[in-house]
């Protein structure tokens, strides 16, 4: 193979305000549907510096199935209602808030003679006045052990740390909220 | 209320100081600044902590698949989804999608979006009292080809005033969105037209300080995507970041996405 040539990355820019024709779709944010056996719901509100709601924000998951598998199922723009494609996509509401129907993420990757990682959702968050997407991570509160060696999360302080972490609602659901600045700033990552 | 001067002069501030930091021997900046004041909505949404640097893991290291059951082909042409044809001039944006170290992302969604050629998007907080086209919506998809090719027939958008600043008026644009090989090439930004004369006054535009990165935003018009009687081409390549997966040789060969 001959050797790759390094490009420059083209700049991102904001979603802006007027992306409400394009990017949401039927059942974008109902990775299975409501009511099916292990869905559960994944929700949070947004909010921005000054702990005002963020009403045009709009977030993406992509996580593993409840067995920790990654699939690379076609059909999360179509949904049949069966195939879990583990990709989704919600618009926060006029409150702030945004829902997704989802499953909770199995352990991937776990090397043997290693404790299992913690399983977390991979998220990115969009929003007019946010110049470029963000990436960030909802890690599921049980299994401490796993949360305490994850590489990730012993690399933060407690405070920040906690930000990643959802809380599990009675019902089995999770809460988690994005706040984009100040107090609680949701830790957001960089890969490159 | 502030007016373009003032922004302006934000705006020239700005880049004299990034200038300066260059010739410093600061390392070129390739992507728009989150804490853009100018911008006046990037005040409050921008994090104030640095970005914390990761190893991108697992699910990171996959992108969701999208194949030929989520997009119709149709939905590449915005000017035959209605009755009748939009107003304006007909163009066609084609180009690659490649990753960081050149490779074409083959079968990945493209979405885009756009204001029809009156500067006015189909969305009810779009104040812009300019008229509505019934004839276009302004949204497309489709699935990259296996060398990374994507190709849209639409019409070229208006520019549009916006609450920014009195005058504020954003350069014609069209939104793109993108996904890579990975989740972590995730990227949504947005095409603009050679020449523009709202450049310098676009506080979204001049986010990125770079003039260098700044062009990698602007389609360059090609005769050679150009069809007698037809439609004006402009030729847009988009480079994701690099990828972090140590590849094989089948995936390096692009299969992602569902074959047709
Ligand atoms: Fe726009």
């Amino acid at each position: 193979m001959s050797t790759p040539t390094k490009l420059v990355p083209t700049p991102g820019q904001t979603v802006g305000p007027f992306y409400g024709y394009a990017l949401p779709f039927e059942k974008d944010n109902e990775l299975l549907a409501p009511g099916s056996p292990g869905s559960l719901r994944l929700q949070g509100t947004v909010y921005d510096g000054a702990g005002e709601t963020i009403p045009d924000a709009i977030l993406e998951i992509w996580q593993p199935d409840a067995d920790g598998k990654i699939v690379q199922q076609t059909g999360s723009l179509v949904r049949d209602g069966y195939t879990f494609t583990g990709w989704g996509r919600a618009s926060v509401g006029h409150s702030g808030v945004y829902t997704f129907t989802t499953v909770n993420p199995g352990p991937t990757g776990q090397v043997p003679g290693k404790p299992a990682a913690a399983p977390f959702i991979s998220v990115a968050v969009f929003a007019r006045g946010l110049m470029n997407r963000l990436f960030t991570r909802v890690y599921l509160p049980e299994n401490k052990e796993a949360l305490a060696t994850d590489p990730l999360l012993s690399s933060l302080d407690p405070e920040r740390r906690k930000t990643l972490i959802a809380r599990r609602d009675p019902d089995g659901g999770l809460t988690w909220d994005v706040r984009l600045q100040g107090e609680g700033e949701t830790v957001f990552l960089d890969f490159q | 209320m502030e007016t373009q001067q003032d922004l302006s002069a934000e705006i020239t501030a700005m880049g004299d100081a990034y200038a300066r930091a260059l010739k410093d021997g600061a390392p070129a900046e390739t992507q728009p600044r989150l804490d853009y004041a100018p911008y006046r909505s990037s005040i409050l949404r921008h994090p104030t902590k640095s970005l914390h640097h990761a190893d991108p893991e697992t699910i990171e290291l996959y992108s969701p698949a999208f194949g030929h059951q989520d997009v119709h082909a149709l939905e590449a042409d915005l000017t035959i989804q209605h009755n009748g044809e939009p107003q304006s001039e007909r163009i066609i944006v084609a180009g690659k999608v490649l990753d960081g170290d050149g490779r074409p992302v083959a079968g990945q969604l493209v979405e885009i979006w756009q204001a029809n050629a009156s500067g006015r998007y189909i969305h009810k907080r779009d104040q812009h009292p300019a008229p509505l086209d019934p004839n276009f919506t302004g949204v497309g998809r489709c699935i990259t080809g296996p060398d990374g090719s994507y190709r849209f027939t639409t019409i070229k958008p208006g520019a549009y005033p916006w609450k920014n600043h009195v005058n504020a008026w954003r350069p014609a644009h069209i939104h793109f969105s993108m996904f890579g090989t990975e989740f972590t090439q995730r990227i949504v930004t947005q095409m603009y037209f050679p020449g523009d004369q709202l450049f310098p006054l676009d506080p979204i535009y001049q986010s990125i300080v770079d003039q260098d990165a700044r062009d990698r935003l602007v389609a360059s018009y090609d005769h050679n995507l150009t069809e007698p009687e037809w439609a004006l081409g402009y030729n847009w390549d988009i480079v994701l970041t690099g990828s972090k997966r140590t590849w094989t040789e089948n995936e390096a060969l692009g299969a992602a996405g569902d074959e047709e």
